[in-house]
């Protein structure tokens, strides 16, 4: 571990110097043939797992219109990536919850990559198509045990989600159960794809999944009446969402700027997010 | 001296000295992997109270709560069940095998448990996941198959081959002379075994018991997978809780290094480092009291 760090450390000041030997082509808005004799450099990011996939479209194309530019991405989870940022180990920290408050005073600057929208998910045998947001409060606080209180069959609710330090379980919390607490009668599963699969064989049992990973294997639920889709999402209709957002320390410079610039055009969004489940930023009302 | 002794003399140096590279190397590396661990998880208790840690069940770190007894217990008692099954039916499996089965059977059993052994963890995980799970849920009638006896009872069957070929090692190495003794005073073949060659052999027995019982303790993918992992204290074999490597594995991906959450997960592998150690510790002793026997 802590050689990783010191590797990351050394990474930094290469960073460091490649950035002051890009750092005069640093004006607003160019278009894209003349950055593409400019920019060079690293980029190191790190962070959110969700974001990765897309991420890793983004650099590939992103090598294409730049070639003198590396990019190394990995993951680590969204505090790791927040913790990293402000510790300028890497450049980017990509991260989809907000910014912890011990991050706050470290001068990260935020942009907004996409908009990851949550289903929730039940067992196939459950009944009930929608909940109200109230009725979701109570199943996840452990307010409600049984179906038939929600006007399903007289089964019990068994809840299977994600372990505390999951930024999918921090955003239900912020924006579902708004400061109410998870009950910790739950089963907790590591990922999205490994929850979908315990609902799928759980009868009774509800979760929730970012979209990308519903299938048919499970039910999706709607939410205070509202399906989900993109376009509820683009109006405001479902609110079960959060943002994936880039994290850089003081605002985003050289090569950093053009790729952070780069993965969130209309032109890179509306081809590839909402391929990967994803709400294209350009869409939403930020 | 002639050249040829000369090169003779160096290659041999070089040896020695190659040994004495690896040896070292080891040992670094088990002190690193120790130190590291502790100034890690030791860390923990500058926000946490060792008394917390140890004996609080609430496990919330949004809000700096750290008790990791739930984990603790999950762990103890995940393995105290699985050899409370596995354990009998091991040393059982080695008594035929060492003493009752015919040759040809135990050529094929013999290289059968060493191959069960080197089955991967996951690979029980999966099948507990796909074949254990609903069945425990529907055979008794629970909501979720997830759980302390799921658990169990997977662990039992991954400990089976540790217990088996060292119990066998340990009931091959009692001398015959006993065994003949025993049934030229009229001893049954049952008597023989059950007074005679499982005494002799009881270092070696416990040896193996306890070290299926460390395989246990630390097995991680297999539980992670069927267990449940709920941060809470099991009060049912049906309910699902969460052992300490389970927890581990679950949240690391997540926890930044450093944070005070990190550490008490170093913490906890720390525990766990412990609890194997005076596991070794225990066997050295009893191997040490059989060479002082014999």
């Amino acid at each position: 571990m802590k050689s990783f760090f010191k590797k990351a450390t050394v990474m930094a000041l290469t960073l460091a110097v490649g950035m002051s030997l890009v750092a005069g082509c640093g004006s607003d808005k160019k278009d894209d043939k003349a950055a593409s004799t400019k920019v060079e450099g690293k980029i190191s990011a790190s962070g959110s797992t969700a974001l990765l996939p897309l991420l890793k479209v983004g650099q590939e194309e992103f090598y294409k219109k730049h070639d003198k530019v590396t990019i190394n991405l990995s993951g680590g989870g969204s505090f790791t990536g927040q913790k990293q940022v402000a510790a300028g180990s890497v450049d980017i920290g990509n991260s989809d919850v907000a910014l912890g408050a011990d991050f706050k005073d470290k001068g990260l600057v935020e942009t907004k990559l996409v908009g990851i929208p949550f289903v929730f998910i039940a067992n196939k045998d459950v009944p009930v198509d929608n909940l109200s947001a109230q009725q979701y409060v109570d199943i996840l606080t452990g307010k409600i045990k049984n179906w038939k209180e929600v006007g399903g069959k007289d089964q019990q609710i068994t809840l299977v989600h994600r372990a505390k330090s999951s930024g999918s379980r921090a955003t239900i919390a912020d924006v579902v159960l708004k400061g109410a607490e998870f009950t910790d009668a739950a089963v907790i599963q590591d990922s999205n794809g490994a929850v979908r699969s315990a609902i799928a064989t759980t009868p009774g049992a509800i979760g929730y999944v970012d979209a990308a990973y519903v299938d048919s294997s499970v039910k999706a639920l709607s939410y205070d009446g509202v399906k989900y889709s993109i376009a509820a999402v683009v109006d405001g209709k479902y609110p079960v969402y959060t943002f994936g957002r880039m994290f850089t320390k003081g605002e985003p410079k050289g090569a950093v700027k053009a790729f952070i610039d780069y993965v969130t055009s209309a032109e890179f969004q509306n081809v590839n997010a909402e391929k990967q489940g994803f709400v294209p930023i350009t869409k939403m009302k930020k | 001296m002639k050249k040829y002794d000369l090169d003779r003399l160096r290659n041999e140096k070089l040896a020695k000295n190659i040994l004495l590279c690896s040896a070292a190397f080891l040992t670094v590396v088990i002190i690193a992997l120790i130190v590291f661990m502790g100034q890690q998880g030791l860390q923990t208790f500058t926000d946490v109270s060792p008394f917390e840690f140890f004996f609080s069940t609430k496990w919330n770190p949004d809000n700096g709560q750290y008790g990791a007894f739930s984990f603790i217990f999950g762990s103890l008692l995940v393995t105290f069940l699985a050899i409370l099954v596995g354990g009998p039916i091991g040393v059982m499996g080695a008594v035929f095998m060492a003493k009752l089965a015919p040759k040809w059977v135990c050529e094929i059993m013999k290289p059968a448990v060493n191959l069960y052994m080197a089955i991967p963890s996951v690979v029980y995980g999966f099948i507990g996941l796909t074949v254990v799970v609903p069945a425990v849920r529907e055979y008794f009638g629970v909501p979720v198959g997830f759980g302390i006896l799921t658990a169990s009872f997977i662990l039992s069957i991954m400990i089976l081959p540790t217990v088996i070929s060292i119990s066998t090692d340990a009931l091959l190495s009692v001398p015959k002379m006993l065994e003949e003794g025993s049934v030229a005073l009229g001893a049954t073949y049952w008597q023989t075994i059950w007074h005679i060659v499982l005494p002799a052999a009881k270092p070696g027995i416990v040896t193996a018991i306890i070290l299926g019982m460390a395989r246990a303790i630390g097995e991680t993918m297999a539980v992670q997978m069927v267990i449940g992992n709920t941060p809470r204290l099991a009060d049912s074999l049906f309910s699902p809780t969460s052992t300490l490597p389970s927890e581990i594995v679950v949240e690391m991906g997540n926890t930044p290094f450093g944070s005070t959450w990190g550490n008490a997960l170093f913490l906890m592998a720390l525990v766990l480092l412990l609890i194997s150690l005076i596991m070794i510790l225990v066997v050295r002793k009893i191997s040490a009291k059989k060479a002082v026997e014999a």
